[in-house]
């Protein structure tokens, strides 16, 4: 993950870059408009306005967040359990312990700041400490973590600070170029007449076009960090459904931000301005849908490497690049899943899977199927459904209906009901050689023993051999 | 000619040099990372060490019928802490973490002590020790893998080979049952 840093830096560099070129040709050419020959002076201009702000607000950047937030600092006696999670990140990031904070609000929600892991700080909300157990929280304290690790902090103050100097600039230069009539300065210099025009025309250009791609490039920018910090916080945790569930209680959460405004935005975890079911993705959002975030965690199958997130966000987002480059993958070694801490479940979880329980037992009578996905969730499948595949609503991974296994239950349910023969289970792969299964598929298949009894395997199933519960046979599973 | 030339040898070997003090940082830094990531581990397991005995303290007065779990906690805690080397005292801690593991599936019969507070922050705090004494190996082994790529690939084996820089070992803690891949099978 160490040359990921260093990638991941050149890649903001490249896009900070491309914009900071944006603020100097806009510079440039607004100078060459009203003082011909002097585009180098409004180049330094505009940078320096720039390096000013940006300077400004690294400095004295998170005392004004903090203020404006209204958060207090914490000791290892206020939140014991907090700060030994966050103690833990820090090891596992290993950076230095950042300061932690507390903001008193109900909305679950955190951020870091800091220009450097040395001066850094985690903050998070009252009520995600009371709505999360031990290891969600650990899962949003490593994502924060990561982004301290990743110094997105300093990347993301720098980017926006650059696109609110091309929208100042922008602004300025659109309204005096209004309101004098755009062309009190056609007589001025005769010799440089045709040029000046071409600079009247880019300056406009840049001026209308210049904020839109800055800020497009900002956003980009900030998702992505988005997306590699959920990545490392899954790496650090080893635990990537830890994040998951904690994204999902965040995002269902209806209490408001109140000290949270639209500067503060992308430095919290999820956006604190969320309007209620939003889901899409969409170009001017500082962070990915939460949807999407959940889904990517939570198809991370059988790992919590930078090559698990990687495949998985390719795998959910259908794209055909890397969110990681190559280099670092191949230099990354594997990272097993851990097991879930032995704390107790709160009282809403112990609830909840009680409430679960009489669910299914009403739905098993009902003769609902169920198919457990990969990704941990239950499928329940009413008797009626006719389709093959189904879709997991949790990781959108597609799941093979096990139609033997559907068939002999409906084969049941008509003896029961006492209407004669069972209908003929559909076509289902017969077992080549009874002792000898050939796996074609990645998703569920089902075939039938020798002794016709049906066995299905998961798409997680990965053994080389399996025991037919009926008469004990061993039967060989080869995959192809 | 010739001052051209010894101008551009000259920027060669400056180059050269300024690559070389590069690579040699790099090492120095890795190697002082992995020193400063075997001491976190290190300072959690002396921590977890002293836990031990106000938890037994603590649990004793509850679970009077599981005197055999509770000696064996103790006496596995006096092992690790007396421990000397690496092979003897990853034995030790890993034999630690067994008899911890037991000690809290049986605590979870008793619901009077699960209610006690400070057996509920001695809990937090041993959990937490264990995780970062998990993370911090993570961490070692990650720098001890940085190192060793370093010193075994060109050009920076050059520089190791010139400055005697070793290469480190990996820790591995896991337990038997740790190490255990489960079966999935529906």
């Amino acid at each position: 993950m160490w040359e990921q840093i260093r990638a991941n830096k050149r890649n903001s560099f490249l896009l900070l870059f491309f914009m900071a070129l944006l603020l100097a040709g806009l510079g440039y050419a607004i100078a060459e408009v009203y003082a011909p020959g002097h585009g180098v002076s409004g180049l330094v201009i505009a940078l320096t306005l720039w390096a000013l702000l940006a300077l400004m607000s690294l400095f004295g950047g998170s005392n004004i967040l903090l203020l404006v937030s209204h958060a207090r600092q914490v000791s290892r006696t206020d939140a014991p359990q907090l700060f030994n999670v966050v103690e833990e990140m820090a090891i596992a990031s290993g950076q230095p312990l950042p300061k932690i904070y507390v903001i008193d609000s109900e909305a679950p929600n955190a951020f870091a700041a800091g220009r450097k892991p040395e001066n850094s700080l985690v903050a998070v909300t009252s009520g995600l400490l009371k709505k999360l157990n031990r290891d969600e929280l650990q899962g949003v304290i490593a994502h924060e973590m990561a982004h301290i690790a990743n110094r997105d902090v300093m990347y993301v103050t720098i980017a926006g600070i650059l696109v609110g100097s091309v929208v100042l600039i922008s602004q300025i230069f659109l309204r005096t170029f209004i309101f004098s009539g755009g062309g009190g300065r056609r007589s001025s210099n005769k010799s440089g007449g045709s040029a000046q025009g071409v600079f009247l025309i880019l300056a406009l250009v840049l001026s209308i076009l210049g904020p839109i791609f800055a800020r497009l490039l900002y956003f980009a920018l900030s998702r992505e960090r988005e997306y590699l910090a959920d990545a490392n916080g899954a790496q650090f945790t080893r635990y990537p459904e830890g994040l998951a569930s904690a994204l999902e209680k965040i995002s269902n959460d209806t209490a408001p931000l109140e000290a949270a405004n639209s500067v503060t935005a992308p430095m919290y975890i999820i956006n604190p301005l969320k309007k209620a079911g939003r889901a899409a993705q969409n170009l001017s959002s500082t962070h990915p849908p939460i949807q999407t975030r959940i889904r990517i965690l939570r198809s991370m199958a059988g790992g919590a490497s930078l090559q698990n997130y990687n495949q998985a966000w390719r795998q959910v987002l259908g794209d055909k690049g890397n969110l990681i480059p190559p280099g670092t993958l191949n230099s990354s070694q594997p990272v097993d899943l851990r097991k879930t801490s032995t704390m107790e479940p709160d009282q809403a979880t112990a609830r909840r899977q009680q409430v679960q329980g009489v669910n299914d037992l009403v739905e098993k009578i009902n003769r609902y199927t169920f198919l457990a996905c990969a990704c941990g969730l239950k499928l329940k499948i009413p008797p009626a459904v006719k389709e093959k595949q189904l879709t997991c609503p949790r990781c959108g991974r597609l799941n093979e209906l096990p139609v033997a296994e559907l068939a002999a239950l409906g084969a049941m349910a008509s003896k029961l009901g006492g209407t004669g023969k069972g209908t003929p289970g559909p076509d289902r792969p017969p077992a080549e050689d009874s002792l000898r299964f050939v796996r074609k598929e990645k998703g569920w298949t089902s075939f039938q023993c020798r002794c016709n009894n049906t066995i299905s395997l998961s798409p997680a199933f990965s053994a080389d051999k399996t025991t037919c519960r009926k008469c004990k046979r061993t039967i060989e599973i080869v995959n192809s | 000619m010739t001052t051209a030339f010894s101008l551009i040898l000259l920027a060669v070997l400056v180059f050269v040099v300024v690559f070389a003090i590069g690579l040699y940082n790099n090492l120095v830094r890795f190697r002082n990372q992995v020193k400063n990531a075997w001491s976190q581990i290190d300072v959690q397991l002396k921590r977890r060490h002293d836990l031990i005995p106000n938890l037994v303290e603590t649990a004793k007065g509850y679970v009077k019928h599981e005197r055999e779990t509770l000696d064996s906690v103790t006496r596995a805690r006096n092992l690790a802490s007396g421990a000397q080397g690496a092979a003897q005292a990853s034995e030790a801690e890993s034999q630690l973490s067994g008899a911890l593991g037991q000690f809290f599936l049986v605590v979870e019969n008793y619901p009077d002590l699960k209610a006690n507070q400070n057996f509920l922050a001695l809990q937090e705090e041993l959990t937490s020790t264990e995780n970062k004494i998990g993370f911090a190996r993570q961490f070692y082994n990650d720098q001890v893998l940085g190192l060793n790529n370093r010193i075994q690939m060109f050009p920076s084996s050059i520089l190791a080979g010139m400055f005697n820089f070793r290469e480190e070992e990996f820790f591995e803690i896991e337990s038997a049952v740790e190490r255990e891949t489960p079966e999935v099978k529906f």
